[in-house]
């Protein structure tokens, strides 16, 4: 079975600090939703307060509509997977997975069974009497989940428990993670601060920064309509360019940057004289002449050679680059070091967003 | 030779054994890029190192003890008959204690004393531990540093003050007319004053005093490097809070737990003054009859017999328990 989970105005402050700043979400029963942010986020703070170890300061999370007020970690209808996993040392593998079905009275016999059925599940069929620091990193990771899943929960959370794995095995375990999910078919909601994680495992993706969530949409809108300055620097590369806009027409405005007039998609209805960014992908821009207020010129500082594509990097504003990625199909030529380019770009594809916080390199 | 020349032999004997044993290993692994002990350090240094360790440990701890346990296998006698015919070996000592000299009955005063300064010592050691769980865990894991710290020193502090001016100060409260009594009988508990000296409450007490920090750090230690996502571990898998200590923390923090608890144990079997300061007038301490064999009569030889009687108990509980927690010696000293 599974669970929603609402979080209605949710603030948490320790002390003069608000690491969670009035976050309100509904997360459908079943979903695989994750938060998505730069460390020191809330992001969480957020899975704390879902799972108990955390009154908010102001607000309230529901879980399956019921109102969690004042329900230790314990009683509530969730399991937590930590970061460093903190499996039981002393324990055996089997020990670790069953140790919340012991808790609940489950006799010995029973517990053995739902064991090995977890084994199963987890691929490591009669491995259940070793001890867990006889396993590798990744069988540490099912154990994990074994443990978190024997209990039944309604809504599985699930802190950043990838990061500690090698590239490989990270990517290895995301499918598997995903597939647990489909399997169990329970809330999952997974922090992460890696976006790749987040894109491809997630139904929905919740981006924040500084305690406050910048947006919730599914991946592709989170990459392709990103609401915010913040999403829209932090979740994949974007080229920023700063400016004014001078001119709003329709569904597009011009902004008036170091690199002259240039024109974008105005999702946000932006008039003329107010501070905006215009964010350009770097695959979405090419190495030609277009249209007069969506092309501009700059010089080519290096190339990066990466096989099925290149990166160009041009002089940009201060020290951020522009970047130019052209893939091996478009058969476009590159220029070499010190030429100067023109750069273009459907200004469809450019999005001018109101000015405000961006990511951290 | 007489047994107590002997006793200067052993330890010669033993050195040479592990010498050769020594020269032995290292004729077996030679190893050519391996640097001589004389090479390291230089021929002087060398020596003086190598001079100043034996003679600690064979001037300072070895010999001493040896000594003890020799004289305790003889008889006592004045100093003139000492290697004379009369001094010969004899277990009379150790048969002393548990039965009579003159009337061949069971010499049941010291078999009870020691039997009591044991349970006193094992009560002790039970009630440091109560106390200083609770205070452990909340200083490692849930306290806040500012506040731990006040903590710690409030617990170090009165440590600072030796350990006979602290059992005369708990005398003093704890008298008939002491400060304790005397808010007892003005908030109306009690009409006549409770004799805490009497009854042993205040060795209890002065016992568990004393001892406080060494169950205190030991414990502190152990379960301040547990890993705190274990304990949440444990909760948000629905473990009450009593479960947590049961199945994670005290597993955990055993080996410091075993330790705290033999120093307190042994520490308090074998402590001095505060049974004589704090203890009632009817109850014999142990070691309080070891003192006055050695300095009343004279006696060094039943002295030393009855300390190793105590030594052996002890050792032997001490090994016991930790049998029966499944705690490995080695853990204890980690």
């Amino acid at each position: 079975m599974s669970a929603g989970v609402e979080l209605d105005q949710i603030t948490v402050r320790f002390g003069e600090f608000t690491a969670v700043d009035n976050a309100t979400l509904d997360i459908k029963g079943g979903e695989f939703f994750s938060f998505l942010g730069p460390s020191g986020c809330g992001k969480t703070t957020i899975l704390r307060t879902v799972s108990g170890f955390l009154e908010p300061s102001d607000g309230t999370v529901r879980i399956g509509g019921q109102d969690m007020r004042g329900i230790g970690p314990n009683k509530r209808p969730t399991a937590l997977i930590f970061q460093n996993l903190a499996l039981f040392p002393l324990m055996s593998v089997s020990e670790n997975i069953t140790y919340g079905l012991r808790v609940r009275g489950m006799g010995k016999a029973e517990r053995r069974k739902k064991a090995d059925e977890l084994l199963e599940l987890i691929a490591l069929p009669g491995q259940g009497d070793k001890l867990v620091s006889e396993l590798s990193g990744g069988q540490k990771q099912r154990v994990a989940i074994a443990r978190a899943l024997a209990v039944q929960p309604q809504v599985l959370l699930l802190d950043e428990p990838l990061s500690a794995l090698d590239l490989k095995l990270r990517q290895h375990m995301r499918n598997e993670l995903r597939a647990i999910q489909q399997l169990v078919g329970i809330t999952f909601i997974y922090i992460t601060h890696d976006q790749g994680e987040a894109l491809t495992m997630s139904d929905r993706i919740a981006v924040m920064s500084d305690g406050v969530i910048q947006q919730v949409a599914d991946g592709k809108s989170v990459y392709d309509d990103p609401k915010t300055a913040f999403v829209a620097s932090f979740v994949g590369e974007n080229n920023a360019f700063a400016g004014t806009v001078t001119r709003a027409d329709g569904d597009y405005a011009v902004v008036e940057t170091a690199f002259g007039p240039l024109r974008g998609r105005n999702s946000h209805g932006l008039r003329p004289g107010g501070r905006a960014i215009l964010f350009i992908r770097p695959e979405s821009a090419r190495l030609a002449a277009g249209a007069p207020d969506a092309t501009f010129s700059s010089k080519v500082k290096n190339v990066a050679f990466e096989g099925n594509m290149s990166h160009v990097f041009l002089e940009g504003i201060g020290k951020k680059d522009v970047t130019v990625t052209v893939s091996r199909q478009d058969g476009a030529a590159i220029p070499g070091q010190d030429e100067v380019a023109a750069i273009s770009y459907d200004p469809n594809l450019g999005l001018v967003l109101p000015e405000g916080k961006m990511a951290r390199e | 030779m007489s047994s107590r020349a002997f006793v200067f032999i052993i330890p010669i004997i033993v050195i040479a054994i592990f010498w050769a044993m020594a020269k032995f290993e290292y004729r077996n692994n030679n190893d050519p890029t391996r640097k001589g002990y004389f090479e390291r350090n230089g021929k002087v240094l060398g020596i003086a190192f190598i001079a100043l360790v034996a003679f600690w440990t064979l001037f300072l701890v070895g010999l001493p003890y040896l000594y003890m346990v020799v004289e305790s296998f003889h008889p006592q006698l004045p100093p003139i008959k000492r290697g004379g015919p009369d001094d010969i070996l004899t277990i009379a000592q150790y048969q002393s204690f548990l039965l009579s000299k003159h009337t061949d009955s069971i010499n049941w005063l010291h078999i009870s004393s020691l039997g009591f300064t044991i349970f006193v010592s094992i009560v002790v050691t039970a009630l440091n531990f109560c106390i200083c769980y609770p205070l452990a865990y909340y200083m490692a894991q849930t306290g806040a540093t500012q506040k731990v710290r006040l903590l710690m020193l409030c617990l170090i502090v009165p440590y600072w003050v030796n350990e006979i001016l602290r059992a005369f100060s708990l005398r003093l409260l704890l008298a008939s007319k002491g400060l304790i009594n005397q808010i007892l009988m003005w908030v109306g508990f009690t009409d006549v004053p409770i004799d805490f000296l009497g009854n042993n409450t205040g060795l209890y007490v002065g016992l568990s005093y004393a001892y406080l920090l060494v169950m205190m750090f030991p414990l502190y230690n152990a379960i301040e490097s547990l890993d705190k996502n274990q304990i949440e571990a444990a909760r948000d898998l629905g473990a009450p809070w009593w479960r947590i200590h049961k199945d994670v923390v005290i597993p955990y923090a055993k080996p410091g737990i075993a330790s705290g608890c033999t120093m307190v144990f042994m520490l308090s079997a074998g402590s001095l003054a505060a049974p004589q300061f704090l203890g009632g007038p009817r109850m014999l301490w142990f070691t309080a009859i070891i003192y006055d064999f050695f300095f009343q009569n004279f006696n060094w030889a039943r002295g030393a017999a009855y300390s190793f009687i105590l030594l052996a108990v002890c050792i032997a509980l001490v090994m016991l328990l930790l049998r029966l927690f499944k705690v490995s010696l080695g853990e204890t000293i980690r």
